[in-house]
């Protein structure tokens, strides 16, 4: 087996790429999700009142019920979808980043609060 | 020498899993990283693989038991409601902390990121193990996607330490009390 330049193998991967970057994928949507919705029950009371799935819990419940959900569900779906395929994931990658980096800003209450 | 209930369910959140958690997140970032790094991860050290596998699994069991603790048995103790006219918090960590302004940012800012931030970690650390299982060996072949394994193990890391330390510091400010003695030994006097 020879190597390129950068040290990756020549050979076509025997697992293609597609099911590693869904999962990557998938989980920036589901992080981003949960930020998402935990800036909006903080600034929504309607949204406040709608996340409230388990009272003792409060608004957190419904926010992280949701995203665990959507994390799942698109999850599922990429994994179907890209399973037996190579993607781009390069471009996969930088999306689950930012999507990452993003959740990582927006769950900081004084960048929360920007909103 | 006693605790309460209470007081025995947030140390199982905090320290069973949560630092548990922290401490096994350090060693996979590294043993990661090594794995990762090596152009034939496998052929010296077959065991490796499986090993890497089980303690990711049990990382991933760490993380969620870690937020579903807290945040169905040690949450709803701290953001309970005091009745109307009560003077004493004590039993009310969150108005405890927002009742005085010295103390009112350890909610705001602290549990505020905390409770949020925490479920970062298994989410992150569910995507690494599936990664991990699903390619093993032949993570070696595909660049992307091992920079993948290695950020989200990194931002695990980071989401769990923030919210171990904004646990820890907001627990010593204002603890959860309360629920049954639980008598660990009689002692005695010396």
């Amino acid at each position: 087996m020879t190597t390129r330049g950068d040290g990756e193998p020549s050979e076509s991967p025997a697992i293609p790429n597609g099911s590693g970057a869904a999962a990557a994928l998938a989980a920036g949507i589901g992080a981003f999700t949960l930020a998402v919705l935990a800036v909006a029950g903080d600034k929504s009371a309607w949204m406040n009142r709608c996340l409230n799935f388990y009272s003792p819990t409060g608004p957190l419940s419904g926010a992280t019920t949701i995203a665990i959900l959507v994390w799942i569900l698109i999850w599922g779906v990429l994994e179907w979808r890209w399973r037996g395929r190579n993607v781009a994931a390069g471009y996969v990658n930088a999306t689950a980043f930012l999507l990452l980096g993003l959740s990582l800003l927006m769950t900081f209450p004084p960048v929360a609060d920007l909103f | 020498m006693e605790m309460t209930s209470r007081g025995l369910w947030t140390l199982i959140h905090g320290m069973g899993f949560g630092a548990l958690y922290l401490l096994a997140c350090s060693g996979a970032l590294v043993e990661l990283y090594w794995f990762i790094r090596a152009r034939q991860p496998l052929e010296s050290a077959p065991s490796r693989e499986r090993f890497l596998k089980v303690y990711l699994i049990v990382m991933v069991v760490l993380a969620w038991s870690a937020v579903l603790t807290g945040a169905y048995v040690v949450y709803p103790w701290y953001r309970a409601v005091p009745p109307a006219g009560s003077v004493d918090l004590s039993m009310f960590p969150q108005r405890l902390l927002m009742a005085n302004p010295t103390t009112a940012s350890w909610h705001s800012l602290g549990m505020e990121w905390k409770e949020h931030v925490a479920w970062l970690a298994p989410i992150s650390i569910t995507m690494v193990a599936f990664v991990f299982i699903r390619y093993g060996r032949d993570l070696s072949r595909h660049r992307q996607l091992r920079i993948a394994v290695l950020c989200f193990a990194l931002v695990s890391f980071v989401a769990a330490g923030v919210a171990g330390l904004f646990g820890a510091l907001i627990d010593k400010q204002a603890p959860v009390r309360g629920g049954s003695i639980i008598q660990l030994s009689a002692g005695g006097e010396k």
